[in-house]
């Protein structure tokens, strides 16, 4: 039975809500980690990298299932810049959601260090050692991650937005805890 | 909907309040409010002589030379560590002799602390990555002593080496060991030691906090510095190119392990000479290698690069070392440019 969702569906709220606390973590983990000399560094360079495969996985099925089961329509009083500025910013969000973890990988694979997750699970390079790839890729992980929180800071007040100014429902299609994907429960 | 309970004003404020809560707790993490924070940028950047960092090479043990070689287990370590490289075997070895100082062309003789990277694979895809140094003490007793010593030797106020030695009196072990210990006249005639403790598990999972030591098979013969500046400004890789072309040149690695007690967490503390000591194997140094465009030269051995079977212990060196390296090999990976190449494509 296909009909107008209000909401994203179960598994997509569990993804997105599990995805943004990792991405969290992980965001706040990378900008301590590179600043840090002390005993911290290591266990927190290794949640870095296994938190890492673990939201590319959970990324890649996210993708797959927003492509089987879309996303409910914008509010059709949203004006235009608004719905584009949304659109353009998921496109971005997934990209550098599979996009990050798979830079990160690389650039870990051009410097010749082994790639190893979850304690003692070894991941193959993905790039033989070099240099240049290894400054390219370093920069792009670098500087994307600042965009990426950005994005994340801008999603975040777009999303309070909707919810406490237009309260237009937008904010309930992915906050709601209930099982249900059809009735707008906006209060 | 419900009635609006609250202005578009006071919601507006709520998000901006919420944004910028989180945009702040970035940027202390990030460090953005404390300059005091000793990062791996500062620690790299102490190195650096008053004419500035060697461009494209480590920013410390700049100088040095490639070799290959296998090291031959003879299974001893196994009741030490599960790690493969301790079964009874052969296994592939890429290192570096090398000296540290921050200056890529630094005379030989000017030059008091010499070091020896090392890479071991194993067949189950597994890398045990170590640097060890000669000396039998690490200069200081923490990373923050280290950072304090590199100000201190660039400081031009005269006091400030005596008021570094005051706060550390570790050090006075290490000037000890640089103004007495002898010279030697090549790579192979020196002991290299791990200094940092690292943690073994064994097969049934018991651990043992060890050190570990590579012992040169060739006699030491002394040499006075001026009589090595004599020889040449680069005497001690080419005379380690020679002898290894002359003959393989070995080291016995020695573990050796802790009794409850000794000071794990402080490599400027030497542990009772009493300790047991196993001999896991030998290196077998087959080839040196140029360093230009050596299979070392783009590999940094990183010493928590570790197998299985084997950890970091409460010494923070390793920590610390392993933030720094990977901030120097940033650097110096970013400067390729500028590092004096001869040739492309030799990496392994």
């Amino acid at each position: 039975m296909i009909g107008v969702r209000k909401r994203f569906t179960p598994l997509q709220r569990l993804l997105h809500w599990l995805i943004a606390v990792c991405i969290l973590a992980m965001l706040f983990i990378g900008v301590g980690m590179v600043t840090t000399v002390t005993p911290k560094f290591l266990p927190l360079i290794a949640i870095h990298k296994s938190l890492g495969v673990a939201i590319l996985a959970l990324a890649v099925i996210r993708l797959a299932v927003r492509l089987r089961y879309g996303a409910p329509a914008l509010p059709a009083d949203l004006p235009m810049p608004m719905k584009l500025a949304a659109q353009l910013s998921h496109y971005a969000l997934y990209a550098l959601m599979i996009g990050m973890p798979l830079l990160g990988w690389a650039m870990l694979s051009a410097a010749a260090y082994p790639v190893v997750v979850f304690g003692s699970m070894h991941l193959p390079a993905l790039l033989p050692q070099s240099d240049g790839l290894h400054s390219l890729l370093w920069d792009a992980h670098f500087y994307l991650a600042f965009a990426f929180f950005g994005l994340v800071l801008l999603h975040v007040a777009a999303a309070l937005f909707h919810a406490l100014v237009r309260r237009d429902g937008v904010f309930e299609t992915m906050a709601s805890l209930s099982a249900s994907t059809r009735d707008a429960d906006t209060d | 909907m419900t009635e609006p309970h609250r202005s578009a004003l006071g919601s507006l404020m709520v998000i901006a309040i919420v944004i910028g809560a989180a945009a702040a707790a970035f940027a202390y993490t990030a460090g953005w409010f404390s300059p005091q924070r000793l990062t791996p940028t500062a620690l790299v950047d102490s190195l650096a002589p008053a004419a500035g960092p060697s461009l494209g090479h480590r920013r410390n043990h700049a100088k040095g030379v490639c070799f290959t070689g296998e090291f031959d287990a003879n299974g001893a370590g196994s009741e030490l560590s599960t790690a493969q490289v301790f079964a009874r075997g052969q296994y592939p070895v890429l290192g570096r002799f090398n000296l540290a100082t921050a200056d890529a062309n630094a005379p030989d003789a000017t030059v008091r602390v010499r070091g020896l990277g090392l890479r071991i694979t194993t067949p189950d895809g597994q890398e045990w990555r170590s640097a060890m140094i000669d000396p039998p003490v690490f200069a200081v007793s923490t990373v923050q002593g280290f950072y304090e010593l590199q100000m201190a030797l660039k400081s031009a106020d005269a006091s400030a080496m005596k008021n570094f030695i005051a706060a550390h009196p570790e050090f006075l072990a290490f000037v000890d060991w640089a103004k007495n210990a002898p010279w030697t006249d090549s790579y192979a005639e020196d002991r290299f030691n791990s200094l940092d403790s690292f943690v073994f598990v064994d097969g049934a999972g018991a651990e043992h906090a060890v050190r570990w030591s590579l012992l040169p098979a060739a006699q030491p013969v002394s040499i006075s510095p001026d009589d090595l500046a004599k020889r040449g400004p680069d005497y001690l890789e080419q005379e380690i190119a020679r002898r290894v072309a002359g003959a393989p040149q070995r080291w016995t690695l020695a573990v050796t392990i802790a009794n409850p007690g000794d000071p794990t967490a402080d490599p400027s503390k030497a542990w009772p000479a009493d300790r047991r000591t196993v001999e896991v194997g030998t290196l077998v140094v087959q080839q040196i290698v140029a360093e230009r465009d050596g299979p070392c030269r783009d590999i940094n051995f990183d010493p928590t690069v570790l197998p299985s079977g084997m950890r970091t212990s409460d010494d923070p060196f390793p920590a610390a070392r392993s933030a720094a390296y990977m901030k120097s090999y940033d650097l110096r990976t970013s400067e390729a440019g500028d590092y004096p190449r001869t040739a492309t494509g030799t990496n392994p």
